[in-house]
């Protein structure tokens, strides 16, 4: 059930995502400005901040859904809008909506999901593993809108256990979950720094990890200016 | 040469996922797929009772008739086409998904023309009957509506992405997609009209054959852009 595959430190050294001087914005307003920061292999990230304050936006421009930002981003060394496609192959995001689908099963919405980040089809041990690591054991072909709302975070928290991504963006990933439910996450985090995977995650609960970072997006607020490229 | 490479491969299995996951839904909202057909099969029996029952003036009516119906049924299903995705996030994924957007949007906009153009199509020479359409006019109503149902429905997922993320997109839909639509109506309905005055047809399905080519090859670029801008922001 756990990704065996260990990732090959190429450059052991350089970190894999930099930001410099990175400014985001939303809805015409900037909302921080000034990231410099380096997130290594083996790091997992506490993006935390009030709400509002652009944790979503930032995890937004960082999963290479929003081009709305200055400044830079790069992965492994070189400009993020550069190589979209190997970024992506190497990126899980979860973000508010999950994307999954009420009306299929968890099992529809998996195969679903795996297809899309072009995996092998014979997939449907590992995907009834991975139910089965989220507790959804038994709910396989029940359409999700018979499920309860934690269990429907549960269906998407479910990619994590098939990931062979190297960069997880997990936008408030633990709304809805139970406590037994997060120490397995914080678990899997955990294995996943130790891999060589990053951890990018925001959440307004405690995380009992030892080498979680914090950044407190509160430190980066901008000084309310506008973009004036369109 | 004979290898398959593991990327076509894949790429294959990825589309096959969307195309299965997509027939499911179609399949588990059937009120949806029928929404278009029923509003079809309406205004079409409104037709002898609204304007008159005379088989002569019904007759004359039935090819313009038929096809403006198809189309803003299509029209009618076209809001949703990409709607669903938007709100439950499906959509960011398939943006950020390491495959191609533009083969994902065919496999949908193939989803949807089997879904409403292609019922359409077939509910159709039933209709005719209803409208007095004179017997030389089904087989050109047939294949026009064939070939103009996919154009429609690749030029509607154009409007379609570009107003999934407003909130009520409905009215701006129509303003974009309505004059695409015009020339697909015009070759269409006179494809028949010329086949019932006893004239070759060849030439008007030409033209809508041409249309589909071009919407198949362009259209998909043109939503993959629109959905991208979509999803971003």
């Amino acid at each position: 059930m756990s990704p065996t595959v260990l990732f090959p430190a190429a450059h052991p050294v350089e970190p894999l995502l930099c930001l410099r001087q990175l400014a985001c914005e939303r809805d015409g307003r900037m909302l921080i400005e000034g990231l410099d920061l380096d997130f290594n292999a083996g790091e997992i990230v506490q993006i935390a901040g009030p709400n509002g304050v652009g944790k979503t936006t930032l995890l937004r421009c960082l999963a290479s859904l929003s081009q709305y930002y200055q400044g830079e981003i790069l992965w492994q060394g070189r400009e993020l809008q550069s190589q979209l496609f190997n970024y992506r192959q190497n990126l899980l995001y979860l973000g508010h909506q999950t994307g999954i689908k009420a009306a299929l099963t968890p099992r529809q919405n998996l195969a679903w999901y795996l297809g899309q980040q072009a995996r092998e089809m014979d997939f449907q041990q590992q995907l009834e593993q991975a139910l089965d690591a989220v507790d959804l054991f038994g709910y396989e072909d029940m359409p999700c809108h018979n499920l309860s709302a934690g269990q429907q975070r549960r269906v998407a928290l479910a990619r994590l256990f098939l990931s062979r991504a190297r960069v997880w963006v997990l936008d408030e990933p633990l709304t809805a979950i139970d406590k037994a439910g997060v120490l397995k996450l914080a678990a899997l985090f955990e294995q996943h720094s130790k891999q060589g995977g990053l951890v990018l995650l925001t959440t307004h609960q405690e995380l009992d990890l030892k080498q979680l970072r914090k950044i407190d997006l509160s430190d980066y607020i901008a000084a309310s200016e506008v973009f004036d490229n369109d | 040469m004979t290898d398959v490479s593991p990327q076509n491969l894949s790429l294959r299995h990825s589309l096959w996922a969307m195309f299965k996951r997509d027939m499911a839904l179609v399949v588990r909202h059937r009120g949806e797929l029928a929404n278009p057909l029923v509003f079809f099969l309406l205004v079409l029996t409104m037709v002898p009772l609204g304007i008159s029952p005379d088989p002569t003036v019904l007759s004359t009516l039935a090819p313009g008739m038929l096809w403006v119906v198809a189309l803003l049924a299509t029209l009618l299903s076209l809001d949703g086409l990409f709607r669903q995705d938007f709100d439950d996030g499906s959509l960011e994924q398939m943006v950020i998904s390491p495959q191609p957007l533009y083969a994902m949007v065919v496999v949908k906009i193939i989803v949807h023309w089997l879904s409403t153009g292609l019922p359409l199509t077939l509910l159709t020479p039933l209709l005719g009957v209803m409208l007095a359409l004179p017997s030389e006019g089904y087989l050109p109503l047939l294949l026009s509506l064939l070939l103009g149902t996919g154009s429609l429905s690749l030029i509607g997922a154009i409007g379609s992405a570009l107003t999934v993320s407003l909130r009520k997109g409905g009215l701006l839909l129509s303003l974009i997609v309505m004059p695409l639509y015009v020339p697909v109506l015009i070759f269409g309905a006179s494809s028949v009209k010329a086949a019932i005055e006893g004239f070759p047809y060849n030439a008007q399905l030409a033209v809508l054959g041409a249309m589909l080519a071009i919407a198949i090859i362009l259209a998909p670029f043109a939503i993959a852009g629109a959905l991208r801008i979509s999803v971003n922001n």
